[in-house]
């Protein structure tokens, strides 16, 4: 078993942290790559990016959003608790090199898998410029941990609750249009992540996104995660999951993340049911 | 065979009682249910003991096919079940799955008149009875050397080499990447034609022996060759798979409803999506279903759709029944189940509706030609002779490669030009010092038996290597 040692609730619950001993993944855990992790002998394999590890703790965190039978599942675990299987360190780690300034975007729980990204760009002696998001800002996670992480961080909601009333990428053109960007890394729903790119396409700056298809072993043998990236087919957990968002085929990503919409609601529903 | 000339031929096989296909082709129990003890004493009793028997010559492991049949005709099954152990480690599993009527039955002389000694029936009975009806006891183990080693993959070429090795007293290690061993044998083969209760119990008889078995292991990336080394392994062996799906690489590959049957039959066995959603893997059902290929791992996805609801079930192969690559019994077993065999077809491109779902499948006709460079007849696209079928699910099961996960990380380890490993044939020595290598990740996509016996092989070698250096 793989014991959780820390939890945490944010966005009013919404977005669950979890703390969790692994020590040989703690030990080669780059930024960028992610686990998957299995809670009991009936469970999914469920792909979660590392948002921190502690090497001489032991312990890898991962940060999640609950949206369904999986994920609700986690959430109820507690302290002590576990998850029955961990693996990984799993994809390419992000490419981190000092090119000038830094654009990091992040949306939703996208956040927290920007936020190792975004300390590893400011380590490397980039400048970095923040900007997130989030619907309201009760959802908004990790602000002053994103505030240390970069130079200049602005912040977003949806309806205005909070920081500047829009989208991310107001933001975005706004800072493109005022200060020569060497990269943009975007990260979040695959909505957001399209958009920015469309952005940053108009300017010309390169853009690297991290997509999450559905994935089953994460090691390249099934070819569940398979995305299109400048018209090739790609195994997203073993070329990616980062990728340059100009050429990423946003539109069939969405539509098979929904393969298996109809299931997965059978599953949710059956679940809170039975806690209920 | 008609039932007259089965009375009249008094030497005939005795058949393998079966599930019948109408009640079978909608559950996962396995198909053949084995034979009783009489049984397997009258089919022992058509072996006529050959002095050069020529089912031995077959057997890639050189079981000791008239010596054990022997010891079934006498009706002492521990004696037998022994006698097989000493070449083969997994009979139950070899008796299912070889490939026999290329192999050991292929080569019985009684095969002349077509009517073999169903050896591997013979084979799989004697290691039931043992599992049965045998007391557990282990094999003696040699002292303690205070090697270690580590074995990567626990597919049956893995588990081959740690029994052996554990056996002559080294400490051994299994490393999977998966989170339960077994390799294809949990993962690829399904239940109802292999009970994943005897994997289980192989890999449970290692750990009796003493050997580690570590899940979750993904070496080079968990950890790597190097670093197993650094931590005090004195020796690995690599027996990883040929996990790498292949695609038809024609328009359309990405809409939903087209699977790897890599991941259709993970989520159905590993993950027992199967039983969704008493577990939470799912799997698409699909009504009409087409599976790419005839090897066995078409057939093993082609009867999994059907036990999963489907309301048809075609085999899309490209040549005729002749080139067909599975094991006889199992074109068989799925032609009883209902499945269509749509032969001399290819796939030119997928069809699918605004939302991204398959819909269907464009076709063209085939013709064969002259011989290829495997020898079997080349097939030629027929011109014009384009049509549609209608098709929800797609499963993709035209070949596998080599998955290049762990050799990238492991620079110093060479490659042929299809990435697969290269190893010494007799020993299974890879180019880097103290690493041995066998199985599909070296020959590419093969059978149970063969990575068994380069895991044999490989075993002598390192136990040589350790006894005597490199
Ligand atoms: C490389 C990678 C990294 C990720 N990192 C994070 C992260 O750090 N934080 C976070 O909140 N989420 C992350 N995700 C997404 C997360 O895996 C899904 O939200 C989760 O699997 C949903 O499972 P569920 O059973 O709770 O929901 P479900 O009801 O099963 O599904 C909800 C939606 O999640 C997606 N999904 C379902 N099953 C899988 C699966 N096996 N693999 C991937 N996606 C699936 C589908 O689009 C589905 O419609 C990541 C995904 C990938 C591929
Ligand atoms: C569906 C199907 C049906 C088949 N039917 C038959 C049949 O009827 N008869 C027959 O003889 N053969 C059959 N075969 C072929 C046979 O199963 C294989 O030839 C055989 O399993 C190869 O054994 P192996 O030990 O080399 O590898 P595998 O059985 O593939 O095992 C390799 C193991 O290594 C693990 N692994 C991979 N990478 C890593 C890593 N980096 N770190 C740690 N672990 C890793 C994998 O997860 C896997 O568990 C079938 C194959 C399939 C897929
Ligand atoms: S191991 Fe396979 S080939 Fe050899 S005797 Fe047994 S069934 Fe036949
Ligand atoms: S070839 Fe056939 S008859 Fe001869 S020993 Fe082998 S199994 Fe028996
Ligand atoms: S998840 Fe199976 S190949 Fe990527």
């Amino acid at each position: 078993m793989f014991p959780i040692v820390a939890r945490e609730e944010m966005a009013q619950g919404t977005v669950i942290l979890n703390e969790i001993e692994a020590p040989l993944i703690a030990r080669k855990a780059k930024p960028g790559q992610f686990v998957i992790l299995k809670a009991n002998e009936e469970g999914e394999r469920i792909p979660l990016t590392m948002a921190e590890t502690d090497p001489a703790k032991g312990t890898i965190t991962v940060i999640y959003m609950v949206v369904g039978k999986s994920t609700a599942l986690f959430k109820d675990l507690k302290v002590g608790e576990g998850y029955q299987d961990v693996i990984g360190p799993l994809g390419r780690p992000t490419h981190v090199e000092k090119v000038g300034t830094v654009l990091c975007v992040g949306g939703g729980t996208g956040v927290a898998v920007l936020h190792p990204i975004t300390r590893a760009m400011k380590a490397a002696g980039n400048h970095v410029i923040c900007v997130i998001g989030a619907r309201n800002k009760g959802l908004l996670i990790l602000e002053e941990k994103m505030k240390a992480a970069s130079n200049d961080l602005r912040v977003c909601t949806d309806d205005g609750s909070y920081g500047h009333h829009g989208f991310v990428t107001d933001i975005v053109k706004e800072v493109l249009e005022k200060t020569p960007v060497q990269q943009v890394v975007a990260i979040g729903p695959v909505p957001m992540m399209k958009a920015v790119s469309a952005v940053t396409k108009t300017y010309n700056v390169p853009t690297m996104v991290s997509l999450n298809p559905i994935m089953i072993d994460g090691t390249g043998m099934c070819g569940g995660c398979r995305v299109s990236v400048g018209g090739k087919t790609k195994f997203a957990c073993v070329d990616g999951p980062e990728f340059d968002g100009h050429q990423v085929n946003f539109d069939e990503l969405t539509k098979r993340l929904r393969a298996y919409c109809t299931e997965e609601k059978q599953c949710y529903e059956g679940y809170c049911r039975l806690n209920d | 065979m008609t039932e007259k000339m089965e009375k009249q031929d008094k030497k005939g096989r005795v058949p393998m009682p079966e599930q019948d296909p109408n009640v079978r082709k909608r559950n996962f129990q396995e198909v053949p249910t084995g034979y009783t003890p009489a049984m397997a004493q009258e089919e022992a009793a058509r072996c006529v003991q050959c002095k050069k028997p020529g089912c031995v010559e077959g057997c890639p492991v050189s079981v000791d096919i008239p010596g054990f049949i022997n010891l079934v005709t006498k009706g002492d099954f521990t004696a037998a079940i022994r006698h097989i152990w000493s070449m083969n480690a997994l009979p139950a599993v070899c008796g299912r799955v070889c490939p026999q009527e290329i192999q050991c039955e292929g080569k019985c002389i009684l095969n002349k008149k077509g009517l073999p000694v169903a050896i591997g029936n013979l084979e799989r009975f004697c290691a039931d009875y043992e599992r049965e009806h045998g007391t557990g006891a282990l094999p003696p183990k040699a002292a303690p050397t205070g090697k270690r080693i580590a074995v990567v993959g626990s597919g049956p070429s893995g588990l081959t080499v740690a029994g052996d090795l554990i056996q002559k007293g080294h400490s051994v290690t299994i490393m999977e990447a998966f989170h339960k061993p077994g390799g294809v044998l949990v993962y690829g083969i399904p239940e109802f034609r292999l009970p994943k209760a005897i994997v289980a119990q192989e890999v449970n008889f290692l750990e009796r022996l003493g050997a580690e078995v570590k899940c979750n292991a993904v070496v080079g990336r968990t950890v790597s060759l190097d670093e197993l080394f650094e931590e005090g392994y004195d020796a690995i062996y690599i027996g990883v798979g040929a996990g790498l799906p292949s695609f038809m690489n024609i328009p359309g590959e990405n809409l939903i409803g087209i699977l790897s049957a890599n991941e259709y039959l993970t989520r159905a066995n590993l993950m027992k999506a199967y039983k969704f959603p008493e577990v939470d893997t799912p799997i698409p059902l699909g009504k009409n279903v087409a599976v790419l290929g005839a090897g066995n791992v078409a057939m093993d996805s082609a009867r999994t759709a059907m036990r999963l609801g489907a309301e048809s079930v075609k085999i899309v192969y490209r040549r005729s029944r002749d080139e067909m690559p599975a094991r006889k019994a199992e074109i068989h077993h799925a032609e009883e189940e209902g499945i269509e065999m749509m032969l001399l077809t290819n796939p030119v491109r997928y069809l699918g509706d605004e939302s991204g779902r398959l819909t269907g499948m464009q076709c063209l006709k085939m013709e064969l030609g002259e011989p290829d460079a495997s020898g079997r007849r080349r097939p030629i696209p027929i011109k014009g002779s384009e049509f549609e079928i209608k098709t929800d699910l797609v499963i993709v099961a035209v070949g596998s490669g080599a998955n290049p996960l762990l050799t990238q990380s492991t620079p110093d380890l060479a490659l042929n030009k299809w990435g697969y490993i290269q190893a010494d044939p007799e020993t299974g020595k890879t180019s880097k010092r103290g690493v041995w290598a066998g199985g599909d990740i070296v020959t590419g996509a093969a059978t149970v038996i063969l990575a068994m016996g380069a895991g044999r092989a490989a075993a002598n070698s390192i136990h040589k290597y350790l006894t005597w250096g490199w």
